[in-house]
């Protein structure tokens, strides 16, 4: 509770800082307006005129909450028109990449640590595959699978598996590999099969670098699937919201499709900090 | 005539001849071990000690097949240390107590006896033996951060001793605790070797540590590592504390003294 007042703190700075920020980037729109009709405008009709215009550079934050108001409380959760729905098409794909993400990253982990042939080839080339923007991946991996018949969630958990494998695989490489020596000379004078050393020393010693892992996974992989929404004329999704907002110039709806994000991001790495907490309490390992 | 048994008992239960280990490091070889010969005979307490770099784990850890020597051979109950360890032959504490901190003290206990492939009532039976064995009955269920660092010591001496293997090696287990617990735990040590009969293994740098438990002392010295005594203790089985003040113990601490001090080149 002691982290209430910076946090409160930080908060209003930055709405504070936003207000300002939109009264600078609306001005001058509202000025030619205004020369245009022939009137002089004092400070507070200006101040006024920049907080509620329909198409703002910068709407204020509380154009953004009374959209959001709007778009998630008031609209039944399966319309077109609800947040809701956006951001649930987006979830699904984020937690199907996040899912296939990090069971592909545990088994190139799995590869790496047991395999030399792997240890030695594998890991430049996962490194490889983060440097290539997505942006310019995305399109192509979304139109290659179309053509192959693959259309709808699947495509886009591919983009977010992508995204999300990665951490997965560096941090479990580094977290199988975790045990001291003494841990598995251990199991050796014990006579412990590769199984029995990975089932009860590898892989419990390796959870702490595993949650590290998929909390970066998981906002990874909803950047993966937003993305994957953009390129492709997507209708439905957080990522078709910032498009279509971007193509009428909706910046209200673009603002608040970005706080959903930014939301659902918040909740699902949230989530996952609980699950460690708990598990890593439980183990002793905190 | 045909009763092998005999047979085995001759044997001694470490038998090292000619034994060689060199580690190649980016500084060129280094002899590890040079021509080492040892016998240890079943029931024996044998220290191992020396100043860093003798070798003296480095021995252990051969006995434990954890090392590979270069040359000579190293018999552990008359089989290579590769058989001995899979014939279960050794348990080996080491030098820190490593727990795992998201099992029980008994469970920590039966990992081994899970590993080993042990029936759930023989790991139940034995973890409540071994316990007892170091006086740690009731402290099954605590986690090893509940416990203190003697008591975690000797919940690893439990889980060496709880797939009853004859041999006990150990690699400076008491290294890291102050002298009141150490002395409480050499008591328990040396109680603990009287009722079980085992064959014991202990590397120290402490002198008197060493002259207190062992019924034969190994005085290894560094560069190359190598034995320079063997001593023989003419102490009894019986070793209350108080033996340490008494002239016998104060010889042989001095002989050892003697011994390690020969084989330093002081450089």
């Amino acid at each position: 509770m002691r982290n209430v007042i910076p946090v409160l703190t930080v908060v209003l700075a930055i709405v504070v800082l936003w207000y300002g920020a939109s009264v600078q980037l609306n001005k001058q729109w509202a000025l030619d307006q205004a020369a245009r009709q022939d009137r002089v405008l004092s400070t507070a009709e200006l101040v006024a005129d920049t907080w509620s215009q329909a198409k703002p550079k910068l709407p204020a934050p509380h154009q953004v909450a009374v959209e959001l108001w709007e778009t998630v409380a008031q609209k039944a959760v399966t319309s077109k028109r609800s947040l809701v729905y956006h951001a649930w098409v987006t979830l699904s794909a984020t937690l199907l990449g996040f899912a296939l993400g990090t069971a592909f990253g545990f088994l190139l982990a799995l590869g790496i640590v047991y395999l030399r042939v792997m240890d030695m080839s594998v890991m430049p080339w996962v490194i490889a595959s983060q440097t290539i923007p997505i942006l310019a991946v995305a399109p192509m991996i979304i139109v290659v699978l179309n053509a192959v018949g693959v259309s709808g969630l699947l495509p886009k958990a591919m983009i977010s598996m992508y995204l999300s494998f990665f951490p997965v695989v560096v941090g479990m490489v580094k977290g199988l590999r975790s045990p001291s020596t003494m841990q598995l000379d251990q199991m050796r004078t014990w006579s412990a099969t590769r199984r029995q050393e990975f089932l009860r020393l590898r892989l419990p010693s390796s959870l702490p670098y595993l949650f590290a892992s998929l909390k970066i996974a998981m906002a990874a992989s909803l950047v993966g699937a937003i993305v994957g929404e953009l390129p492709t004329g997507a209708v439905a999704g957080l990522g078709a919201r910032l498009l279509a907002g971007s193509y009428y110039g909706q910046t209200v709806q673009i603002w608040s499709a970005l706080i959903m994000a930014a939301a659902v991001a918040a909740a699902a790495v949230g989530l996952i900090g609980v699950i460690q907490r708990v598990t890593l309490k439980r183990m002793g390992l905190n | 005539m045909t009763d092998p048994k005999p047979e085995i008992a001759r044997h001694p239960v470490i038998e090292a001849s000619g034994l060689n280990l060199t580690f190649d490091t980016n500084d060129g070889p280094v002899h590890a071990l040079r021509d080492v010969n040892l016998k240890v005979d079943k029931g024996d307490f044998v220290s191992f000690i020396g100043p860093s770099g003798c070798g003296k784990t480095t021995f252990l850890r051969v006995m434990a097949d954890l090392e590979q020597p270069t040359s000579g051979s190293v018999l552990v109950n008359g089989v290579t240390p590769e058989v001995a360890r899979k014939a279960r032959a050794y348990g080996y504490v080491f030098q820190a107590a490593g727990l795992y901190p998201w099992r029980t003290i008994g469970g920590n206990i039966r990992l081994p006896l899970e590993i080993m492939g042990y029936d759930k009532a023989a790991q139940a039976e034995r973890v409540r033996k071994v316990l007892e064995l170091v006086e740690l009955s009731g402290f099954e269920k605590k986690y090893p951060w509940q416990l203190s660092g003697g008591m975690q010591q000797r919940a690893s001496i439990a889980r060496a001793l709880a797939f009853e293997a004859d041999i006990l090696l150990m690699d400076e287990p008491f290294g890291a605790l102050d002298e009141i617990v150490r002395d409480h735990l050499n008591e328990q040590l040396l109680a603990l070797w009287a009722r079980t009969q085992k064959t014991i293994c202990f590397v120290t740098h402490s002198i008197p540590e060493a002259v207190f438990l062992s019924t034969k002392i190994v005085v290894m010295s560094p560069r190359p590592g190598r034995i320079t005594d063997v001593i023989e203790s003419p102490l009894p089985k019986e070793r209350p504390l108080e033996i340490r003040d008494t002239p016998e113990f104060l010889e042989i601490a001095h002989r050892v003294r003697e011994g390690l001090r020969e084989g330093h080149a002081y450089d």
